[in-house]
């Protein structure tokens, strides 16, 4: 099976033998790309029954859990990199969700459709009804993406966040990423899909002791 | 499912252990003497001795978890997770369980006799806690020549154990599996143990808890605390779908017959369950399990207990229609393993057949602890 264009940016960005966070790992196929290809020590947060029952068959070590609420009970700094891909237009609260991920790893990567595209302008603009695109499939009834946003307005929140973009890529499947600024005007027609691996702002990486033995 | 009559094939071993050197300290103060551990082994130890599996058993389970029960010929408890080509097969496991101190299938427990007297314990047992059960078993694979277990597993109050074991021994532990347990007794699961309690007491024939001398048995006292523990162990619906207000015979008997099969169900449950458990087993352990707050046992933080078992590999599962142990009690235990830094993986698994679950035939679990196996084993170099 084809590999997502998203999990290989992904794959190339995550250090080797790091500890990463999947949050919505669906059924496990990136942790198990992350494990054979960097020796990740991963960990799946999923909330559906199938999703966690495909992780565990797996091997992959995974919790049933929810995002908006489950993210609160690991101490801080517990992951290297913490991965939300395509999920975040999906919970609840996308706002304390991406601060909870900052919490508790040093490196967020956030993967998410550009509603500000171009075609999807246009089709909103001409039809007049909630554009169906290839990073946007299902029509609204069906979608689970309850919180779209454009670039801009995912760069504004991260600004008020206090997080750093430490890197953007836009990516269209089956071709390399492309290298953006998400702030460019121009980047938010163009994006389809984008991915960004974040920061704390100001926080120098390591800033909190691993494996701190921080308790709730 | 019959597999009990592939037992022969597996290398199975056991017996009872005397420590008569060492007695067992236990948490209320007081110590067993000469305590006796009777246990089953399944699979053969392997050359660094990597490879075993201890499995604790339920409140009114024992040690025979994969082979025939000596009284009622029934295949063990668990053989469809115990077993060749099961999740824990003996082909690849040394795999022990052992009868809880307080039990009444060859471990010491209120029914043997206490070295002081010369008579039968009866109430004069000392009251014991899951800690001392765990600590029993510790002595056990000291004596097996058990340093580190390869996991350690269980299901409601084996579920517990696991638990405690992950508090007090974690360097003995590479992985650790707790199947529809809680941290701690809910307001509710002592109410239940208490009218179980209260309805063997209230038996004439419990005589103040020395039946023995007395040549009979509270019978009907303990199958009536059996009748109404085993209603916590369904869920309503698998109730409703297996009985309904389905009748015994054509018609109402207009008096206080099993006119219903659930009733008939309920004291045959009864019933049965008097030949093979002792009533003041039942009072001792089920007052450990009343005893049980591993958080407590931790100012109170239930993340303190795990502090020390970060590079044990756990995997926690609960029952969605599990009304005796619901799922937020093993959430509450993911929460403290994550808060704690340790690697966890947790599943509700959908089923209708209540806390019982864990004993059926639930293909999502078996597949589950399968690949947690696996993956635990690949780590371990097995």
């Amino acid at each position: 099976m084809a590999i997502r264009e998203d999990f290989r940016e992904i794959a190339r960005l995550v250090r080797p033998g790091s500890r990463v966070l999947d949050v919505g790992c669906g059924e496990g196929e990136l942790l198990e790309l992350l494990a054979q290809e960097k020796q990740v020590e991963g960990r799946g947060l999923e909330i559906s029954a199938e999703g966690v029952s495909a992780c565990l068959s797996r091997g992959l070590a995974v919790v049933q859990g929810d995002a908006d609420q489950d993210l609160d009970y690991f101490p801080a700094g517990a992951f290297d990199y913490a991965v939300l891909s395509q999920t975040l237009p999906q919970v609840r609260n996308p706002r304390h969700v991406l601060a909870e991920l900052l919490r508790i790893s040093e490196r967020t990567i956030v993967s998410l459709p550009n509603f500000g595209h171009w075609r999807v302008r246009l089709d909103l603009l001409t039809q007049g009804r909630m554009p169906l695109t290839r990073s946007l499939p299902e029509p609204w009834w069906a979608t689970g993406n309850i919180h779209l946003c454009t670039l801009r307005d995912f760069t504004a929140l991260c600004d008020d966040l206090g997080l750093r973009i430490e890197a953007c890529a836009a990516l269209v499947e089956g071709k390399p990423a492309r290298p953006i600024d998400p702030k460019h005007g121009l980047e938010n027609w163009r994006a389809e899909l984008a991915l960004f691996l974040l920061s704390r702002n100001g926080a120098p990486p390591h800033a909190e002791p691993r494996r701190s033995g921080e308790l709730l | 499912m019959g597999d009990g009559d592939t037992a022969p094939a597996i290398d199975e071993g056991g017996g009872v252990i005397s420590f008569a050197d060492a007695p067992l300290r236990l948490d209320s103060g007081a110590r067993i003497e000469g305590l006796e551990v009777a246990y089953k082994t399944y699979g053969r130890l392997n050359a660094d001795r990597s490879n075993a599996v201890l499995i604790c058993h339920a409140l009114t389970l024992d040690q025979y978890a994969a082979s025939r029960h000596p009284v009622t010929g029934k295949p063990g408890w668990w053989d469809r997770v115990v077993g060749p080509g099961r999740a824990i097969d003996p082909a690849r496991f040394f795999i022990v369980c052992a009868n809880v101190v307080g039990g009444c299938m060859g471990t010491t427990g209120p029914q043997s006799i206490n070295p002081a007297t010369g008579q039968s314990y009866g109430l004069a047992f000392p009251v014991i806690t899951i800690g001392d059960m765990v600590r029993a078993q510790a002595m056990l694979l000291d004596r097996l020549g058990i340093e580190r277990l390869f996991s350690v597993i269980g299901g409601s109050m084996g579920g517990m154990q696991v638990l405690q074991w992950a508090a007090d021994y974690p360097e003995r532990l590479h992985s650790a599996v707790c199947i529809a347990a809680a941290p701690r007794h809910s307001a509710q699961n002592i109410a239940f143990h208490e009218v179980g309690r209260q309805a063997i007491m209230a038996d004439p024939d419990w005589r103040g808890g020395d039946y023995a001398s007395h040549g009979v048995r509270p019978e009907k006292g303990l199958a009536v605390a059996r009748m109404a523990a085993h209603i916590t162990y369904l869920s309503e619906a698998a109730l409703q779908r297996k009985f309904g207000r389905e009748l015994q015979r054509d018609g109402l008997s207009w008096g206080f017959d099993a006119d219903f099969q659930v009733e008939s169900y309920l004291r045959h449950q009864g019933s049965s369950f008097v030949d093979r458990f002792d009533a003041n087993s039942y009072l001792f352990i089920t007052r450990a399990m009343d005893y049980f707050d591993l958080g407590l046992q931790h100012g109170g933080v239930l993340a303190e207990a795990f502090r020390r078992a970060r590079d044990v590999r756990f995997c926690v599962f609960s029952f969605s229609s599990d009304w005796l142990y619901p799922t937020p009690e093993s959430r509450a235990v993911v929460q403290a393993l994550n808060a704690a830094g340790a690697r966890v993986s947790f599943a509700e698994i959908r089923s209708d057949k209540g806390h019982d679950a864990f004993l059926l035939d639930e293909p999502v679990l078996h597949a589950a602890l399968a690949g947690f196996f696996n993956s635990a084993a690949q780590a371990r170099g097995l």
